[in-house]
């Protein structure tokens, strides 16, 4: 069955007060490979929901073979072979890959009972057929992300899907994994489905896509055959404005070491090891970056060093004295944070702007003043600081959850790094965050490091691992894998050590 | 290849504009919610063959339109204005107070019990006042205590601590009360003064100290809550505990704190009765202004101030009550209550989604 024509015409969508698409108008040819790029926030995912008939549009419509036809539901748009692979897997982690990929349209008996040797049958059958090679019969929760991911391909496919939307499909892929999935991605294509790659990488749009669509605010900026952009480019028409290159780093020796972690051990939630005998140190003016694919060990490595997970075996020395794992205590070392998930632990969404620039800073003074910590005294504070981090709008009244993620993001970043702490810890600092601010936060971390301070760079971006770190780790199953320098190295030899693929001498 | 122009960035001066408007909307919820809930009220009272505008002038009048009236609600107000309070200290730090009604009982039994010992006049009255403050405040640090300790989730805690309260005190009032009563027996002195010492408007009413207590509690909730840092790290824990403990605050110790201040204000709303009215205690005195302080709190949307608003609503809707109770039963008024209750949420909800959608 080949791919449906597919246009959206005029569409429009608001969430509350944003305008998530604005008069968006797009064509999909059949077997096509289209990008749909743009910063957090420009819509694409939006836009992509309504495709698949998971928000209806406020207005616009959307036209299968030149029919105008109205979605009441992901069902009607997967009958007429529109399937999304989302950027978070919606998997029942206990059921088997099998299980799973025939969810909704269970091969059943006479009596709808269900066969588990007939799903099984057909889930290989089909995998083998588009040559996704997953285990059927392993519950989810017990296969890779990549396997998983797989998983997510072959139920779309499974259920009739033509064409296929993959949301930011290799956000969670070693470069080894996101090279397999660019050949499953040309397979489909060559058997005629059309796919749609939403990124915000723009290496991405071109390896894989032949037409790409940018966009921006809620709308399409640009639009064309991918080959027709540079890079450059498409990273202009993302931002609006022309997207500064990186500072040039100070050449320096390191200082003294600032933060020294020997033979760390840390447990997970589970009790299990997830920082398995760890020893590095950072030394002043030195950016480490640690490399990993997410879940070995990163979070709860940064999480002990914070103070915010006890240590199980294992020191933690900086300020000159081993520390023993309560916040304050690492504060007052002189260790900073930036955590890895700012709306969880970085910011209280419901306090405004100023009150989340004196997060951990409440007992400090200023703001505080005795036992009194005032409204005034807190925008006092904000104010430079709302400026100096070009937060947007740099209104400290406003509650946290009312800016955008990347504004949040600076939010946090700007209290971090005004802590005058000898260490800083930045767990994916730009996660989630646009193209610009990206830049603007990276900049600011390199001043910081020319300033004289230690700096651990915890991400999964390995362009950001390289654009920033001295020395680069990297983490793979709770263990240092690998120590290099960014010259030495490149994506793809940190992707094998990533993958545990090559198992280096262990720092 | 095509590219589209350039788009243009909201100014900030209009984004502080749009946040003006926005929280005026929001802010206008309760209104709506007690304007609908009267209307639904009127649909009751014209069933039962009244009619409704005339209950509802008969019902204003005799609350504001005498200085007796005024006094009467002002009395019946005092109590929800202590309740609303304690539950908005629970609401404003992530935590749902139930006991309030409880810790309230306890409170005035305190009260009572400490009014009895040997003291001079003006001593009774202030240890009397930390008894009830310190009753109400240990029940409800306890549910703190065990949420903190072992995760126990506080609104079951809460609620079975009040059953427990009631039987307590019905148990050590057995050894206590007064012959062939319910009641303890009267304080000698160490009494709240009735307002209309000093405004002779009000004589007859009940209106005593307790409000000016009150009032104070609210100043000082507000106070404590908004501009000092333990305020700060009671929100930042009510709201997000993840980013509470990033901030090194002790989450578990905070939380214990926020429910013994809760419980405390909850205390002395029973000297209202206690100490300004009967001075005495009685079984069953606090009837349910515990548990409409949630509604107060709600309909007051946690705010000191609209604590106070939505206290002497509710202190006019319960004393207009029994001036109608003629014609119209009392079960309207608690039926007015419950609906008022259920516009206010639904009202929030939909103005901060239509708050939501302005631009």
């Amino acid at each position: 069955m080949p791919a449906p024509e597919l246009a959206l015409r005029h569409i429009t969508r608001r969430f509350g007060p944003v305008l998530a698409n604005d008069d968006v108008s797009l064509t999909l040819e059949p077997g096509e490979i289209h990008a749909i790029v743009g910063e957090n926030g420009a819509g694409k995912t939006t836009l992509m929901r309504v495709l698949c008939g998971l928000l209806p549009p406020d207005s616009g419509s959307i036209e299968v073979d030149g029919r105008a036809t109205r979605f009441h539901g992901p069902a009607d748009a997967l009958r007429c072979g529109l399937g999304m692979v989302h950027q978070h897997f919606l998997l029942v982690d206990r059921m088997t890959a099998a299980e799973n990929v025939v969810l909704g349209r269970e091969p059943g008996g006479a009596i709808g009972i269900f066969r588990h040797s007939a799903a099984n049958r057909a889930v290989r059958e089909l995998a083998e057929r588009v040559r996704l090679p997953v285990r059927a019969d392993a519950p989810v929760r017990s296969l890779s992300v990549g396997e998983q991911q797989r998983v997510e391909i072959l139920k779309a496919l499974y259920h009739g899907a033509r064409v296929l939307v993959l949301d930011e499909p290799t956000a969670v892929l070693t470069p080894q994994e996101v090279d397999e999935l660019f050949a499953v991605l040309r397979r489909l294509k060559a058997d005629g489905a059309t796919i749609v790659l939403i990124t915000h990488k723009l290496a991405e749009v071109k390896a894989l896509a032949e037409r790409v669509t940018v966009m921006r605010s809620g709308r399409v900026v640009g639009s064309g055959a991918a080959a027709e952009f540079s890079i450059e480019a498409l990273a202009e028409l993302m931002v609006g404005r022309p997207v500064p290159p990186l500072r040039a780093r100070a050449a320096r020796e390191p200082g003294p070491p600032q933060l020294q972690v020997r033979d760390l051990v840390v447990l997970e939630d589970r009790g299990l090891e997830a920082v398995r005998s760890v020893n590095f140190e950072v030394r002043a003016g030195e950016i480490v970056g640690v490399a990993g694919v997410e879940g070995n060990g990163q979070q709860e490595l940064v999480e002990a060093l914070a103070g915010l997970r006890g240590v199980a075996r294992g020191q933690i020395v900086a300020g000159g004295a081993p520390l023993r794992g309560a916040v304050r205590e690492h504060a007052a070392a002189g260790i900073a944070h930036i955590p890895g998930d700012r709306l969880r632990r970085g910011l209280v969404a419901e306090m405004t702007l100023a009150e989340n620039l004196a997060l951990g800073r409440q007992n400090e003074s200023p703001p505080a003043r005795g036992p009194w910590l005032t409204p005034s005294a807190l925008e006092r504070a904000a104010a430079p600081l709302l400026e100096q981090f070009d937060v947007r709008p740099p209104l400290a009244h406003l509650l946290a959850r009312q800016l955008s993620g990347g504004n949040q993001q600076k939010l946090v970043v700007a209290r971090e790094l005004t802590r005058g702490a000898a260490v800083l810890l930045a767990a994916h600092p730009t996660r989630g965050v646009d193209l610009g601010a990206v830049a603007a936060i990276h900049d600011k971390l390199l001043a910081q490091r020319d300033s004289g301070r230690a700096i651990l760079l915890v991400s999964s971006e390995l362009t950001e691992i390289l654009a920033l770190s001295d020395r680069i780790l990297v983490m793979h199953a709770g263990r240092i894998v690998h120590e290099t320098r960014p010259a030495e190295t490149d994506e793809r030899a940190l992707g094998l050590y990533m993958a545990g693929k090559r198992d280096g001498a262990a720092a | 290849m095509s590219v589209a122009a350039p788009i243009a960035a909201p100014s900030s001066t209009h984004a502080a504009d749009l946040e003006r408007r926005r929280r005026l909307l929001s802010a206008s919820a309760p209104l709506l919610a007690v304007a609908l809930a009267l209307g639904a009220g009127a649909i009751f009272i014209a069933a039962i063959g009244q009619d409704p505008l005339a209950i509802y002038a008969e019902m204003f009048r005799e609350c504001f339109g005498t200085g007796y009236g005024i006094g009467q609600t002002l009395f019946k107000a005092t109590p929800l204005l202590f309740t609303g309070l304690a539950v908005a200290i629970g609401f404003r730090t992530g935590l749902f107070n139930i006991g309030v009604e409880g810790q309230m009982y306890l409170g005035g039994f305190a009260a009572a019990m400490a009014g009895l010992l040997p003291l001079p006049g003006p001593l009774r009255l202030a240890v009397a006042l930390l008894a009830a403050a310190a009753a109400g405040g240990a029940w409800g640090a306890l549910p703190g205590y065990l949420k903190s300790r072992f995760g126990a989730h506080e609104v079951i805690n809460t609620i079975m601590l009040n059953f427990i309260a009631f039987a307590l005190v019905a148990w050590i009032g057995h050894s206590v009360f007064e012959p062939a009563t319910v009641r303890t027996a009267e304080l000698p002195s160490g009494w709240l003064p009735r307002l209309s010492l000093w405004i002779p408007a009000l004589s007859g009413s009940p209106a005593n100290a307790s409000l000016l207590l009150a009032l104070l509690c609210a100043w000082a909730v507000g106070t404590l809550l908004f501009r000092t840092r333990l305020g700060y790290e009671l929100r930042a824990v009510g709201f997000n505990p993840a980013a509470a403990e990033y901030a090194g605050i002790p989450v578990g110790r905070t939380q214990a704190l926020a429910m013994a201040l809760s419980g405390a204000v909850a205390g002395l709303a029973g000297v209202n009765f206690v100490l300004g009215y009967k001075h005495w205690f009685e079984l069953g005195f606090s009837a349910g202004a515990g548990f409409l302080g949630i509604a107060v709190a709600l309909l007051g949307r946690n705010q000191p101030w609209g604590v106070l608003i939505a206290a002497l609503f509710f202190g006019a809707l319960s004393y207009g009550g029994l001036v109608v109770n003629q014609r119209v039963p009392k079960e309207l008024v608690e039926a007015l209550q419950g609906l008022v209750i259920l516009f206010a949420i639904c009202a929030q909800q939909a103005f901060e989604r239509l708050a939501a959608r302005m631009r």
